[in-house]
């Protein structure tokens, strides 16, 4: 079983990518006809296999998610985001940091409102940041130790910046605060 | 300075327990080298070859002499005895152990200081005029400024893994001390017809081994604006932003890329859905920033300080101080006054934990118990009674910082160089030095007038090489030290005139040997064209340009290309 954080919680997982061999979900049998996907199962597909069979995984009984590269823009899902349950955004390396952009930017211009999960090289230390722009799964690397990374969710209890988690930045509550006082 | 509050001072002391746990995962193997090195960075810690290298944050440059007395007991408790101040208004420490390192924040952190995004791939400190609030040419005082887009820039979560550093300057005055047009993003404070306040945006300037002068891709911005358009081209470049490749990844050469133009409307495109937004500041906001500054309590005087002039007349060596290292206050009977910290023989930038805390007991009885770390590496009392200046002098004298010598070309600005730093090619201290002791009568120095003087100990250009009006660059020649000379380069319209500009390398390097005889001749070579007292050095080389410089140096005959030169400037 996968490790995820899950809203700050350790959970099973019960999402099943479909990342490797993607030809395979193209490329038609010798029936003619491209494979059927499995009809329950909750699926995570790459961008590029959503584009192209995007009806066939939406008409199953099980849900659908979208793999995003960190270098896909999310633009492109913003018609279909009330239909998917989840977006995953891969991150090459921890410190290839265009997927927080991607986070914050399916959260706040696109408004999607399911689990937006950090998959691939994700480690503890960047967990804080990733939530504060719109994450709240988190798929970690495998090494990672995911009991003790949840006590970074704790390094910091306030934040100065507009974000996911706060939209009203520090200022702004100060200035409301300091009203109130 | 800007004192915190309990939300600033718990969001530093967190950081400290956060780094103490990683420094503790590191040491106990559980946290990657290669891991460890962001998380390290974004604390100001290298961990160098020879030289490990602790750099602290100090924001826009602004001290309180408590703070300068806990970094001098950093420097004698935890290191040899001293610190390096650098370019973007920092202090280094050399050789901290790691295993010190979150001790040594803790007790920053008590004096509310820390080494928060001084290295890594985010937004660095912010770096400003070292006259700001005190200039007479002040337009905002670009504290305010920097402390709220400190703010915004601190533990921003989208904005902390760039494709690499990012460097922000904010010059609140008419002329510009704050180099804005060679930064990733110079803001230059302005006022509309209407009186409103707002800032030119520059973005896309840098120095390293691309140098590039900055393109204004808004030459007004309302300042509730400042941070959601910030936010704008931090998105665009953090998504476009090249990282396949280190030497490519500022935010200048994506600018190039791109074109000016499809830059500026990109960021405008993303700034549409941002502006207005939460982030947009309130003048509420500004007045709360303004007002957790401390204020040094001016006394009523007059402008004219009878004792100051009478000292003036008598003494030459004071005066020869005063016209240098002496600058104009906007309140009257007040003048701001650079500690010089290029004494011949000392590397520029460094100062003993001895001399700090005498440095702070003078602040404490002449300039309110503040002072500021300029980006030429001195230091400032910004606030010292006119009446006062002449027994200021004279201990700053016996402290060995009262060399007459700012804006002068002894002013060397250098990084540590090969001393000191494993990326460099070649050493710059001693070169620094030895321009120094060549230049040693000040009476000529003084006739010289105004000359930027930088050198870098390798391209990547710490010591800002490509913005002195001589630059000189440490470069590798077979495993030899040599030096590269360009001139013509200015860091800014510091005074109406020379625009910001970057030098040009004149020919063959030089060894360190050769070096001040080539700028001596550089010197003369100015002596004999300029046609006026005030015409400075680098106002020559815009007027006739490099060749005559040129001929001069390499001991060519190029009479007639010089006169050529000459006239086609002058037509």
């Amino acid at each position: 079983m996968a490790k995820l954080i899950r809203h700050r919680r350790l959970t099973s997982d019960s999402w099943q990518p479909l990342d490797h061999d993607v030809e395979r979900w193209l490329t038609p049998g010798e029936d003619g006809f491209v494979p059927a996907f499995p009809a329950d199962a909750d699926l995570i597909v790459p961008l590029r296999l959503w584009r192209l069979r995007r009806e066939d995984l939406l008409e199953r009984p099980g849900r659908s998610g979208v793999r995003l590269a960190v270098d896909d823009d999310p633009g492109e899902l913003a018609a279909d985001l009330e239909r998917l349950a989840l977006v995953a955004v891969e991150f090459p390396k921890f410190s290839d940091g265009r997927g927080f952009s991607t986070g914050r930017l399916l959260r706040e211009r696109y408004g999607f409102r399911g689990e937006l999960r950090a998959t691939g090289d994700v480690l503890r230390d960047q967990l804080l940041f990733l939530e504060r722009c719109g994450f709240d799964a988190f798929a970690l690397r495998d090494d990672q130790d995911v009991g003790a990374a949840l006590a970074a969710f704790d390094d910091f209890t306030d934040a100065y910046q507009a974000s996911v988690d706060r939209p009203v930045p520090l200022f702004r509550r100060r200035l409301a605060a300091g009203a109130i006082a | 300075m800007y004192l915190y509050d309990a939300i600033d001072q718990r969001l530093v002391d967190e950081r400290v327990a956060q780094f103490r746990d990683q420094t503790r995962r590191f040491l106990a193997g559980q946290l990657a080298d290669e891991e460890f090195k962001h998380l390290r960075l974004r604390n100001g810690l290298y961990l160098q070859r020879h030289a490990p290298m602790l750099r602290i944050a100090i924001p826009y440059g602004l001290l309180s002499t408590p703070q300068l007395r806990k970094l001098a007991h950093l420097a004698r408790t935890y290191d040899r005895g001293y610190g390096h101040f650098t370019t973007r208004q920092n202090l280094q420490l050399n050789w901290p152990r790691l295993e010190d390192v979150p001790e040594m924040l803790a007790e920053l952190a008590t004096v509310q200081m820390h080494a928060i995004q001084t290295s890594g791939n985010c937004v660095r400190n912010i770096t400003t005029d070292h006259f700001a609030g005190v200039a007479a040419d002040e337009i905002v005082d670009s504290f305010v400024w920097c402390e709220i887009v400190r703010q915004w820039s601190t533990f921003n979560p989208e904005f902390s893994y760039l494709p690499r550093k990012f460097k922000i300057a904010i010059n609140g005055a008419a002329a510009d001390r704050a180099a804005t047009w060679v930064h990733d993003i110079g803001l230059h404070a302005l006022r509309d017809a209407d009186g409103e306040i707002g800032f030119r945006v520059i973005v896309g300037g840098g120095l390293g081994r691309t140098p590039m002068i900055g393109h204004a891709i808004r030459e007004f911005l309302p300042w509730r604006h400042l941070l959601t358009y910030l936010d704008a081209i931090l998105r665009v470049y953090n998504r476009y932003g090249r990282r396949d490749n280190i030497h490519k990844a500022r935010i200048k050469i994506l600018l190039k890329e791109r074109g000016p133009d499809a830059f500026r409307r990109e960021v405008e495109e993303e700034w549409a859905h941002l502006a207005d937004g939460p982030s947009t500041l309130l003048y509420e906001e500004i007045e709360r920033v303004a007002a957790r500054f401390t204020r040094p309590a001016y006394a009523a005087l007059a402008n004219e300080a009878p004792a100051f002039n009478a000292a003036l007349a008598a003494d030459r060596s004071f005066a020869a101080w005063a016209k240098r290292n002496v600058h104009s206050h906007k309140v009257p009977g007040y003048a701001a006054v650079t500690l010089s910290l290029k004494k011949t023989g000392v590397p520029p930038g460094d100062v003993t934990a001895d001399q700090m805390d005498a440095i702070a007991d003078l602040a404490d009885r002449y300039s309110f118990g503040e002072l500021r770390v300029s980006h030429e590496q001195n230091l400032v009392f910004a606030d010292v009674a006119k009446r006062d200046l002449h027994a200021l002098w004279r201990e700053l004298r016996a402290l060995g910082l009262a060399t007459p010598n700012i804006g002068f070309l002894t002013n060397i600005v250098a990084c540590p160089g090969g001393d000191f730093c494993s990326l460099a090619n070649a050493r710059s201290i001693p070169v620094a030095e030895s321009i120094q002791r060549r230049f040693d009568d000040l009476d000529y120095v003084f006739d010289v007038g105004e000359l930027d003087l930088n050198i870098s100990g390798c391209m990547n250009a710490c010591g800002h090489h490509h913005v002195g009006h001589i630059g000189i660059l440490g470069v590798d020649k077979n495993g030899a030290e040599f030096y590269q000379v360009e001139i013509g380069g200015n860091q800014g319209e510091t005074r109406p005139g020379a625009k910001a500009a970057l030098g040009r390398v004149l020919g063959p390097s030089f060894s360190a040997e050769e070096v001040p005889d080539a700028i001596e001749r550089l010197v003369r070579c100015y002596l004999g064209l300029r046609e006026a007292e005030e015409e400075r050095f680098i106002d020559v080389v815009h007027r006739v340009g490099v060749e005559p410089f040129k001929a001069h140096l390499y001991g060519k005959t190029h009479q007639a290309s010089a006169v050529d030169e000459r006239q086609l400037a002058a037509a």
